[in-house]
């Protein structure tokens, strides 16, 4: 195996715009709001930037295409720059790529930025839009609550779990979501919410109702990375490393072979194995300090708990209901609110949620700061459907650890 | 050589209307509705028309019988989608019939069944005959209360047939009793009496008479009469002045599933054949600016035919749907606020639906020649990943499998003209698996492990362009008559 990531290079700012219905800006505001945050933190002068990635997944909703829009807004020097789009897990392959060209020698210091602008729709939810000549030929309308609903009835049947008790430590996981972002200024959704408010929801896609969702929010979030010997040149202490980033990709065989049984995330389970190895993590459950994942919905939420071999498997609903993820519980997962609630500019989530991270490590994360020093964070990055999606998967933690 | 009726079936869709709900909506503007408020009549999903119902009727024909055999389709109905696209040559793809097949489509009288018929059994070699009908009518209108949507179909030629033609007439008379023009969506009828007195009778029974001399039966010995008639009295008084039996007037199913329209001859003919013994003789009659006879005898054979769900099936796989909103928003008859996620362009690159026809039209997926796993779409690379040969995929034929739910939802976010929106994935008993949507279901009846068949019906239809595409859907296993 490739020797990996691990501590190579080293995270030296970070910015994120407040997350919600941005009514007054555009995605330019919101780039320019996540990058002002994070080149005054990395101490550095927007010429230092050697190269630039720009996340964004619905394009045509909001800046059209190319990397000419985070090039404009920021007016970049005619340096290199390239938008990557791989569906929710964009962000987090903006942050690759800014990772990969400083590991590379290519870059002293990069950049990675995701936006998403998508509150102009007049709907809420996603866009509804074409997916390709063939794919609207045989593909179901299928909107992503109710391709993610799928999970709960494969899980449901493989686990002989009953309807109840799976609703039940689902709206544990929303319930924990609303009194994380509560904490959390920059978040979407800042409300508490009880366990009865998420039952008696509206149904969106069986089993789903409104409070298993995230919002659709409007953002942007950025990077700024180096090399461990240049930080420390800036002055840099306490940094914080990347210690791997992975990505898997369904190859068609969820969908189209009988190996599948719809109740899991394939890539996950291959992705995060493979960056537990590249990080030199052997047990999650004892190593790990926090985790933020891709909780589009509660139930990819309590199945990504077992993907990411953390619960054992048929264990999510268990260690969901004894607390094991809560804020204050073994391994807090989404202290920020998390997609839930932090909300769900698409673009940026993946740069979102190692912004957490990296404000954890620092002891910067304000009023819902984990006592416990933080030494390995997890990343988990979602785009696409059960049956056919990318997962990417970053760790980042203390340099040297 | 022996011609006749080698094998025959019927589609009526799922959801039935209680005529009650018509007159009640409607019998504060004619009170007259509420005397015909009894019984209910079938009526089509959004996602149906007669295309789709064309094909599951020919399905239900050929149910265990090779399809290679089959030299002609002739394709009847007067409520055809499209007036230049050859309707027979769509239902011809989903058959996955052999592409040397000649196939017309006969249209424009409320006879095109039996013309169909008489046709196809003046020709050579099998032909499949499919009658279709899916009628708009004004709400409010006598056709509404009714009319109802189906199909049926029968498969004719030389051999051992299970009932022989014995004779046969016909007789045109340009009698405008109703019409519907290109310019006019619905009918435009005349006075009921007058297209009793003036048309029926003196147009019918002689045409019956000369069936039965040229079949040299008498009018007596017709053990069943499958005639349509919509209008009292009238199928009675047909038969008496031509001499056959009262007894032999078969139930035109007005109770229960409505009058097909252009189908509705051949519909009656197929729910005659299901309960029909050998020697039993049935005169099928279908009436429309002249009329049609053909007098059948029904052999032994009958006893050997394949289970299918024929009309008796049909009329059990059954949803009564009390809804009128839903009976009205189906047809298009009311101005729905369908959401602003209606709005997405549902429009169809002709050379990729072409492309992707074995696909998209006929639902042929591939076998593996090395490994033999079964996957849907094919695709160049084989999906099993202890195999991934390249090249190695043969054409299969996905439709007929059947398949098991194997996770699902029922989607209130997505549009559907159907909320909510029912779909999951199908993994096939034989192998391989789709991602589809489903149909004809409930919601609240999904599970993991449920029964599912596959049917043909509209995926889209583009209102901006006046297209219409098909494809497949998943539907629950209708237990067999």
């Amino acid at each position: 195996m490739a020797k990996g990531i691990k501590d190579k290079v080293v995270i030296i700012g970070m910015g994120c715009s407040k997350f919600g219905e941005r009514w007054d800006k555009e995605a330019d505001n919101l780039m320019v709001e996540a990058y002002t945050e994070a080149i005054a933190d990395a101490g550095i002068d927007t010429k230092q930037i050697d190269a630039a990635w720009l996340a964004t997944a619905i394009e045509e909703q909001h800046v059209g295409k190319s990397a000419t829009p985070l090039a404009v807004a920021l007016r970049l020097p005619f340096i290199p720059v390239t938008r990557v789009e791989n569906y929710c897990a964009s962000g987090t392959e903006a942050f690759r790529g800014a990772v990969y060209a400083v590991a590379s020698g290519a870059a002293d210091i990069a950049l990675a930025l995701g936006v998403e602008k998508l509150k102009d729709t007049g709907y809420g939810g996603l866009p509804q839009r074409g997916r390709g000549p063939l794919n609207d030929m045989v593909n179901p309308n299928a909107s992503a609550p109710g391709s993610f609903a799928q999970l709960a009835a494969a899980y449901r049947a493989k686990h002989q779990v009953d309807a109840k008790d799976l609703k039940h430590a689902m709206a544990h996981i929303s319930v924990k979501s609303h009194d994380n972002g509560a904490r959390n200024p920059k978040a979407h959704l800042r409300n508490k919410i009880t366990v009865d408010t998420v039952l008696n929801a509206p149904t969106v896609a069986e089993p789903l109702g409104l409070y298993d969702c995230c919002g659709v929010s409007d953002g942007a979030a950025c990077a700024i990375v180096t090399t461990p010997d240049i930080a420390r040149g800036l002055g840099k202490k306490n940094m914080v490393a990347v210690k791997a980033l992975q990505v898997a990709v369904s190859n068609g065989l969820e969908a189209q072979h009988n190996s599948w049984d719809g109740s899991y995330f394939a890539t996950t389970r291959i992705a995060s194995k493979r960056a537990y190895q590249e990080a030199g993590i052997d047990r999650p459950r004892d190593q790990l300090s926090m985790f933020e994942v891709h909780d589009c919905f509660s139930v990819t939420e309590l199945v990504t708990m077992e993907d990411l071999h953390i619960s054992p498997e048929a264990g999510a609903i268990k260690d969901v209901l004894d607390g094991f993820y809560d804020a204050d519980g073994k391994i807090p997962c989404q202290i920020d609110g998390g997609l839930k609630c932090f909300g769900h500019p698409i673009g940026a989530s993946g740069l979102r949620m190692i912004y957490e991270m990296y404000l954890q490590m620092h002891g910067r994360a304000g009023e819902r700061q984990r006592q416990d020093e933080p030494v390995f964070g997890l990343t988990h990055n979602l785009g696409g459907f059960p049956q056919r999606n990318v997962c990417a998967i970053s760790i980042v933690g203390k340099y040297g650890a | 050589m022996t011609k006749g009726i080698l094998a025959f079936g019927a589609y009526i869709p799922w959801r039935r209307l209680p005529r009650k709900a018509i007159a009640d909506t409607h019998g504060w503007f004619n009170p007259g509705l509420k005397g015909q408020a009894k019984g209910e009549r079938a009526f089509c999903n959004w996602d149906e028309d007669c295309v789709t119902m064309a094909v599951e009727a020919a399905r239900d024909a050929l149910a265990g019988r090779d399809r290679t055999q089959i030299a002609a389709l002739r394709f009847a109905s007067t409520t055809f989608p499209f007036l230049d696209r050859l309707h027979s040559g769509i239902v011809a793809g989903a058959l996955s019939l052999d592409d040397g097949v000649s196939t017309i489509d006969i249209a424009a009288t409320q006879r095109a069944g039996t013309s169909a018929l008489i046709e196809a059994l003046g020709g050579s070699g099998e032909t499949l005959v499919i009658a279709a009908e899916k009628r708009g009518a004004k709400a409010a209108s006598p056709v509404e209360m009714t009319s109802g949507d189906g199909a049926a179909a029968m498969l004719v030629g030389d051999g051992a047939p299970i009932a022989r033609l014995l004779g046969k007439a016909s007789r045109t008379a340009d009698f405008v009793d109703h019409f519907r023009s290109v310019d006019n969506q619905y009918d435009y009828q005349w006075e009921e009496r007058w297209i009793r007195d003036a048309g029926y009778m003196p147009v019918v029974p002689p045409t019956i008479l000369r069936c039965l001399e040229a079949a040299k039966v008498a009018a007596k010995d017709v053990t069943h009469f499958c005639m349509p008639a919509t209008l009292a009295r009238v199928v009675s008084s047909v038969a008496k002045a031509a001499g056959i039996d009262d007894k032999a007037v078969v139930d035109p199913l007005h109770a229960n599933c409505g009058d097909t329209g252009a189908a509705h001859a051949l519909m009656l003919l197929a729910a005659t054949l299901e309960k029909a013994k050998p020697g039993d003789k049935i005169l099928a009659v279908g009436f429309g600016q002249g009329a049609d006879a053909l007098l059948f005898e029904v052999t032994p054979k009958i006893t050997e035919r394949p289970k299918n769900l024929g009309v008796a099936g049909h009329l059990a796989r059954r949803k009564e749907d009390g809804s009128y909103g839903r009976f009205l928003a189906f047809n298009n008859l009311i101005e729905l606020e369908r959401g602003m996620r209606s709005e997405t362009d549902k429009g169809t690159p002709l050379s990729a639906m072409w492309r992707n026809r074995e696909t998209v039209t006929s639902f042929i997926g591939g076998k593996c020649s090395k490994c033999g796993t079964l996957q849907f779409p094919k695709t160049d690379i084989c999906v099993n990943p202890n195999c991934n040969a390249v090249h190695t995929q043969e054409p299969h034929a996905f439709a007929d499998m059947g398949g098991r739910i194997k996770s699902y939802t029922a989607d209130r976010l997505t549009y559907s003209p159907d909320p909510p929106a029912c779909y999951g994935m199908i993994e096939f008993e034989e192998g391989g698996r789709v991602m589809i949507d489903f149909t004809d279901i409930d919601a609240d009846a999904l599970q993991v492990g449920q029964p599912m068949r596959m049917m043909f019906r509209i995926k889209d239809i583009d209102a901006a362009r006046g297209f219409r595409r098909y494809y497949w859907k998943a539907a629950p296993v209708a237990a067999k008559a």
